[in-house]
């Protein structure tokens, strides 16, 4: 469902300085509509402050920036409610029932009541978890509840979903039912930008960025990036790279 | 049981949480020995019951059934023997951030009734990267020189054992191949080491590994002889759509199962399956199709015992 010319994320010289540290440095590059965009880098790279510019919660200091065809200066509040966003260390309220949980991300979209009502019954059953309904999040095992939060990251249709790490800790057989679960967003038409520290998980991206000290020094899909780097997985690509940085976290 | 040669032995060992109605069984009864001297690796994801026995092996818990020895000492009854002799550097940084880098170790040498002056050659490797913030904040550190800071606390006191809880989680893949280079030189002064980790790949960098899940031990063996057990042909397919082949894989009636890996699907193949026919099958709707005899991975391993 990948269509080539609608951009929902579009990045030019896009910059974030700290004092006289400069932790995002020029950045530039498009995301297409339905595509799966892997963002890689090493610890202190700067994904993060990156992502959160791109999230409308950081200004950048300079460079321009649209997402959801909406800027990143003046329109922060609307991309807000266009994203969905969910990362490993954070994603749901454990003292929370799952049902509670939904309830509070969706209301906070400001989705109906008959909305909220249908679409969890749909999704509860979707993540085979109808008799978990009224349990604590805390009680779940962290594959059901990264598989949870993915779904309530999307509950509300955004345009794009942001996952940082989403899979970290998580067991191989419920790693793959998430990127399933990616796929079928993507199919959908939902933008998935994902980070991940798991290099076979790059794999799946249809394209893949990786930044190295605050610079994106490669933007392609994985099969050009193991071409051009002359190597046989991203793994391989990702250490070429990330040992070139010259700063540290 | 001969203690003498292990560093740490595990005999039938439970952990319960909770009471009556609300009971978790975090360690399901596991038993497994490590030899002096050998990195031990437990693999397995968040929940398995890796932090549990971690805690009970540095008696910061008690077990509720079981015997348990680190270095020849029942973890119950000679509890601070064993504090004295092993090192542990949990999942969460629990270093204090108030104090400063050089504090903190000076701190942690003190406790032990040592200094890092005496024992400053057993850290050097580790600490000299962290030497020049000495007077910087732990709090104020970044991931990885917290990282070294807790490992070089860990070491202070010159342990016999090293227990490691999650040491890479979070930490990308550069910074992850340095950490495990230093456990191979630790491993060279005799320190016997215990480490866990959801990664699947640092499997291949164990001695040994232990693969566990909901409180069980699934198998413990060699990386290499992990890889032996597997018996089961699987092959490795891509093609232009990704997406089209796993289905189709799937759909044959001669797969167990085929999931993504990688670059590639893996598909494990029951017995009987013929290659060509296989391969004629899939011809038909997928273009570009590549199709090959794959060695299993440890992942492949942990994956199939997981279901059994």
């Amino acid at each position: 469902m990948q269509t080539k010319n609608e951009k929902v994320i579009q990045a030019n010289q896009l910059t974030k300085r700290f004092g006289d540290f400069t932790a995002v440095d020029q950045i530039t590059f498009d995301v297409n509509k339905g595509e799966i965009f892997g963002f890689l880098g090493a610890n202190g790279a700067g994904k993060t402050t990156a992502m959160r510019m791109l999230c409308g919660l950081s200004l950048p200091t300079s460079g321009t920036g649209r997402v959801a065809g909406f800027d990143v200066y003046k329109e922060n509040e609307k991309i807000k409610k266009n994203i969905g966003y969910m990362s490993q260390k954070f994603s749901l309220y454990e003292d929370l029932t799952v049902k509670e949980n939904i309830r509070f991300y969706a209301g906070i979209y400001g989705k109906s009541d008959k909305f909220i009502k249908e679409k969890t019954q749909s999704i509860l059953k979707q993540l085979h978890m109808e008799n978990e309904a009224d349990k604590l999040v805390k009680a779940l095992p962290l594959g059901w509840r990264q598989k949870l939060a993915f779904s309530v990251a999307i509950f509300h249709e955004p345009q794009i979903v942001f996952l940082d790490e989403p899979t970290g800790g998580v067991d191989p057989v419920t790693r793959r039912e998430f990127w399933n679960m990616i796929y079928q967003a993507a199919a959908t038409g939902i933008t998935v930008f994902v980070t991940t520290h798991y290099m076979d998980e790059a794999e799946y991206c249809n394209r893949v960025s990786i930044m190295v000290d605050g610079r994106i020094d490669a933007l392609d899909n994985p099969s050009q990036l193991k071409k051009r780097f002359d190597v046989s997985s991203m793994d391989e690509v990702f250490l070429k790279l990330a040992r070139q940085a010259t700063r540290s976290e | 049981m001969d203690n003498e040669k292990h560093s740490v032995s595990v005999d039938n060992l439970v952990k319960v949480y909770g009471q009556k109605k609300d009971v978790v069984k975090a360690l399901q009864g596991i038993s497994f020995e490590v030899s002096k001297g050998e990195i031990f690796g437990i693999i397995g994801p968040d929940g398995a019951g890796k932090t549990s026995l971690f805690r009970v092996l540095t008696t910061l818990l008690l077990p509720d059934g079981g015997r348990v020895t680190v270095d020849g000492f029942d973890v119950v009854k000679d509890y601070k023997e064993i504090r004295n002799r092993v090192g542990y550097m949990p999942g969460r940084f629990s270093l204090y951030q108030d104090l400063t880098v050089e504090e903190n170790l000076t701190f942690f040498a003190t406790i032990f009734k040592t200094s890092i002056h005496e024992n400053y050659d057993l850290i050097k490797d580790i600490y000299s990267q962290i030497e020049p913030f000495k007077d910087r904040r732990a709090g104020k550190l970044s991931g990885g020189m917290k990282q070294k800071l807790a490992l070089s606390c860990a070491l202070i006191h010159r342990p016999s054992v090293l227990f490691l809880d999650e040491p890479t989680t979070g930490v990308d893949a550069v910074s992850r191949k340095e950490f495990w280079e230093m456990l191979k030189r630790l491993k060279a002064q005799n320190i016997t080491i215990l480490v866990s980790t959801s990664y699947m790949d640092e499997a291949s960098l164990c001695d040994r590994v232990a693969l566990v899940q909901s409180g069980n031990i699934l198998s413990i063996n060699t990386p290499r002889g992990i890889i032996n057990e597997f018996k089961k042909p699987i092959m490795a397919a891509r093609a232009a759509n990704m997406l089209h082949l796993l289905n189709d894989l799937n759909a044959y009636e001669k797969t167990e199962e085929a999931y993504p890996f990688g670059e590639y699907h893996h598909a494990v193949m029951k017995e009987n399956f013929n290659e060509e026919a296989l391969r004629n099958y899939l011809l038909r709707e997928n273009e570009k199709l590549e199709l090959k005899r794959a060695e299993p991975d440890i992942e492949d391993c942990f994956m199939d015992l997981m279901k059994n």
